[in-house]
C-alpha cells in the first residue's frame, strides 16, 4: 500500500516532467554536469593523492633515516684550515639505537664510497654503498636479475656487489653481467644481482635514489678507510666519517614517531654539535597526505559550485512550474489535498529530476576523468565514495532546492489559486 | 426507490459495494439539519477600508435540499460559497456542517473534511489539463488513498454514469465544454460527498448543454445529494427548491417552492 502510493507519486512526477521534455532535460543538464564535474575532480584529486602516497611509501613508512651531516660551522672552518674533519654517525650510534628501543625491528648501517668502476671497456664513477642484507628488507625493490645480498655474503666478507638499475646503466651492463666481475679501484667484485632503484619522488629523496651499487659493509670498512679525501677547488680536504646513514625499521607504524623522538633525544646527547639529520618518511607522508587532501577538496569545492548552479536551475524551473500550475494546485487543495501532499508532489518532481541528473552525471564524471587522463596524462582514479557522494549530493540538492518552490505551492490560498489563469 | 442510475460507493465505509446507489445513502432519507450558519461574517481589509462580504448570515439547510444562491456581483454570494466550501474561514460567527464546527479544524483537518464531505463544480470546470478524464475523476480517490486498480474501476463507472465512458483516456482539451463539466460532476461525485457545491455550473455553457448539466444536478438531488449552487440566471435558479437572494452581504429574501 505504502509502496504503491510512492510508485504512483513517482509516476505522476515523471509524467509531469515528461510533459516538458526539453525544459526538464535542460534543467537536468545542470545537475548532470555538476555531478560529472564533482566525480571527475575527485578522480583527479584521488589520482594525485594515490600517486603521492605510492611515491612516499617507497621511502618506507615504518622507517627512520639518520644521515651524517657536516656541521655548517665546521664546513666554514675547514676551508681555512687543512685538517681532517671527523663528523657523523658512528657504529656505536647504530648499536645504541638497536639496543635501546624495543620497538625497533632492525637497524641498517650504510657507508658511502665513490669509486671509479670498470666493466669491460666501460668505466664510470659509481656511488657505492656498503650495507647489510637487511637493507633489502627495509628498502624493498624489484629484483631485475640475479639476487640480493644475503647474510652469508656478509659473514664470509664476500667480494660481491649488487648493482642498481642506474649503476647497471652507467656501466652499460645488461643482465648478462650477473656472475661477471666489475673492478672497483684495484678490487674485483662479482655481480650477483641487479635491483631497481626508486629515485627522487614528490615527497623527498628515497634512500636508494643516488646509489649505483651495494657491497657488504664489512668489506667496505676493510678496504676503504673511514677517511675520505675530497678535492675541492684546488685544495684537498679530508674527512672522516664512520657511517653515512643509519636506517631504522620500527615494528609498528604507531611507534614510529615516538621512536624518532627518542632517537632525536639520544643523538642530541651524544652528538651535541648536531652533525646528523633525522628524517621520518611517515611525517612527510602525513604532510603529503594532508596536502593531497587539501588539493582534492579544493577541486571538489570548485566542482560543487557547478552543482550549486545546477540546483539553482532546478529551483528556478520549479518556481516557474508552480506559477504555471497554480490553478492545478488550487483544484487539488479544493478537492482535499493536504499541504504536505502538495509539497510531496513537487518534491518528488525535483528529486526525480536531480537524481536522474545525478545518475547520468556518475556516468559522465568517469568519462570526463578518462578524457583528462587521455589528454594530459594526469592519473585519475574514480573511487566508489565519490560516486555515492555525488548521487547523495544531487538528491540533497533536489530536496533543498525543491523545498522552497514546493512549500510555496502548498501555501497558496486555494481560492486565489483557483481564480488564477 | 427505483434503480439508482448513479452507482457509486461510500469511500468512508470499507464494505460498500461499488454498485450501491447514491439513493441508498441513509443520510439523505433523514431530512434533518445539515448546515447551520449563525451570524456568519466575513470582513476583508482593503487598505484602510473594511469590506463586509458577509455581514451576519443566519441560515439552516436541510439534508437533501437544493439551494440556489442569487445576487448581483459583490453581494457576497461567492464568499458565501467559499465559506460553505471550507475554502475560506469566516471572520466571526459559526458554521456547522453535519454538526462539526468548521472553525475548530486546522488546515489539514479542513482538507480532510473537504475530501470527505464536499464536492465542487466550477464555472470553468477546473479539470487538470495534463491528466486524462479517468485521472481527473480519480483525484479525490487518490487523496483518499484508494488502491490504483479499484480507483480506476470506480472512475470508469462514474464516467459511464455521466455518459463519457468512451472518453476515459481523452484529455480535457479534447472534450466540449458540456463534456468537461460532466467530467467535473463525475469527479465531484467520486468521493460520494453529501454536499455538492456548484459555482455558476452553466456559466460557460450554451443553453442546450446547460440543460443537460441541470438535468444531471436535478437527478443527483433526487437521489439525495444536497446541492448548493451559485448562479445569477433565474431560469437556472428555478431548478432549486430554495432560492436565496443576497444583497450587501446579508440575506435579502428566500423563495421556496412548496
Amino acid at each position: 500500500m505504502q509502496s504503491s502510493k510512492l510508485y504512483r507519486m513517482l509516476r505522476l512526477g515523471v509524467k509531469s516532467l515528461l510533459l516538458h521534455k526539453l525544459r526538464s532535460g535542460l534543467t537536468m543538464l545542470g545537475v548532470v554536469f555538476g555531478v560529472g564535474a564533482v566525480v571527475a575532480m575527485l578522480a583527479v584529486g584521488e589520482g594525485a593523492s594515490r600517486k603521492a602516497l605510492a611515491e612516499i611509501k617507497a621511502l618506507g613508512s615504518n622507517n627512520i633515516m639518520l644521515t651524517s651531516k657536516q656541521n655548517a660551522d665546521d664546513q666554514a672552518a675547514s676551508g681555512s684550515r687543512s685538517m681532517v674533519k671527523s663528523y657523523g654517525l658512528f657504529y656505536d650510534d647504530e648499536r645504541r639505537i638497536r639496543e635501546t628501543f624495543n620497538a625497533v625491528e632492525r637497524t641498517v648501517p650504510t657507508k658511502d664510497i665513490r669509486k671509479n668502476t670498470f666493466f669491460g671497456e666501460r668505466s664510470a664513477e659509481l656511488r657505492i654503498v656498503g650495507t647489510t642484507p637487511d637493507w633489502f628488507e627495509l628498502v624493498p625493490r624489484d629484483v631485475i636479475a640475479g639476487r640480493v645480498m644475503l647474510d652469508r655474503d656478509l659473514r664470509s666478507s664476500a667480494n660481491i656487489c649488487v648493482l642498481t638499475e642506474s649503476g647497471a646503466r652507467k656501466l652499460l651492463a645488461a643482465s648478462r653481467v650477473i656472475g661477471e666481475s666489475v673492478r672497483v679501484g684495484p678490487d674485483l667484485y662479482e655481480v650477483i644481482g641487479i635491483v631497481r632503484n626508486v629515485t627522487a619522488t614528490g615527497g623527498g629523496r628515497t634512500p636508494d635514489s643516488e646509489v649505483d651499487a651495494y657491497i657488504p659493509i664489512n668489506v667496505a670498512k676493510e678496504r676503504y678507510s673511514d677517511l675520505m679525501i675530497r678535492r675541492a677547488s684546488g685544495s684537498f680536504q679530508a674527512e672522516k666519517v664512520e657511517l653515512h646513514r643509519i636506517l631504522v625499521a620500527v615494528k609498528n607504524t604507531d611507534h614510529v614517531e615516538s621512536v624518532a623522538a627518542g632517537i632525536e633525544r639520544m643523538m642530541t646527547h651524544f652528538h651535541p654539535d648536531g652533525d646528523y639529520d633525522v628524517f621520518v618518511p611517515l611525517a612527510v607522508l602525513r604532510a603529503a597526505r594532508a596536502q593531497a587532501n587539501i588539493w582534492k577538496w579544493t577541486l571538489f569545492s570548485i566542482a560543487a559550485i557547478s552543482l550549486l548552479v545546477g540546483g539553482i536551475g532546478i529551483m528556478n524551473i520549479m518556481l516557474a512550474s508552480v506559477t504555471e500550475r497554480t490553478r492545478e494546485i488550487g483544484i487539488r487543495r479544493a478537492i482535499g489535498a493536504k499541504k504536505n501532499q502538495i509539497i510531496a508532489q513537487f518534491l518528488v518532481e525535483t528529486v526525480v529530476l536531480s537524481a536522474t541528473g545525478g545518475f547520468i552525471g556518475t556516468l559522465v564524471g568517469p568519462a570526463i576523468a578518462l578524457i583528462i587522463t587521455f589528454m594530459s596524462g594526469i592519473d585519475t582514479v574514480v573511487p566508489l565514495y565519490s560516486i555515492l557522494l555525488a548521487v547523495g549530493i544531487s538528491m540533497a540538492i533536489g530536496i533543498v532546492f525543491g523545498l522552497y518552490p514546493a512549500v510555496r505551492a502548498a501555501n497558496l490560498d486555494p481560492i486565489v489559486a483557483l481564480r488564477h489563469d | 426507490m427505483t434503480d439508482p442510475p448513479f452507482p457509486t460507493t461510500t469511500p468512508n465505509a470499507d464494505s460498500t459495494d461499488p454498485s450501491t446507489g447514491i439513493g441508498s445513502d441513509t443520510r439523505s432519507s433523514n431530512n434533518g439539519l445539515l448546515i447551520e450558519l449563525t451570524d456568519l461574517r466575513k470582513t476583508y481589509h482593503m487598505g484602510t477600508q473594511q469590506v463586509h462580504a458577509l455581514a451576519g448570515v443566519d441560515l439552516q439547510l436541510g439534508r437533501g435540499e437544493f439551494w440556489a444562491i442569487l445576487g448581483a456581483s459583490g453581494s457576497g454570494k461567492s464568499t458565501m460559497l467559499n465559506v460553505l466550501g471550507c475554502l475560506d474561514r469566516p471572520t466571526s460567527g459559526t458554521y456547522r456542517l453535519e454538526g462539526q464546527d468548521v472553525a475548530e479544524l486546522d488546515d489539514d483537518a479542513l482538507s480532510e473534511f473537504r475530501l470527505r464531505h464536499l464536492g465542487f463544480i466550477f464555472q470553468s470546470f477546473n479539470l487538470i489539463p495534463q491528466l486524462t478524464v479517468r485521472e481527473n475523476i480519480e483525484l479525490p480517490l487518490y487523496y483518499l488513498g484508494w488502491e490504483a486498480e479499484r480507483s480506476a474501476e470506480h472512475a470508469g463507472v462514474l464516467a459511464d454514469q455521466v455518459g463519457l465512458g468512451d472518453r476515459l483516456d481523452h484529455r480535457p482539451s479534447e472534450l466540449s465544454g458540456g463534456q468537461q463539466q460532466r467530467v467535473a460532476v463525475a469527479r465531484a461525485l467520486a468521493n460520494d460527498p453529501p454536499v455538492l457545491l456548484a459555482d455558476e455550473p452553466t456559466g460557460n455553457l450554451d443553453s442546450s448543454t446547460s440543460g443537460q448539466i441541470m438535468a444531471l444536478l436535478d437527478e443527483l438531488n433526487q437521489r439525495g445529494k444536497t446541492i448548493i449552487m451559485v448562479t445569477h440566471e433565474r431560469d437556472i435558479a428555478a431548478h432549486a427548491q430554495h432560492r436565496l437572494h443576497m444583497r450587501d452581504g446579508i440575506i435579502d429574501r428566500i423563495e421556496r417552492d412548496v
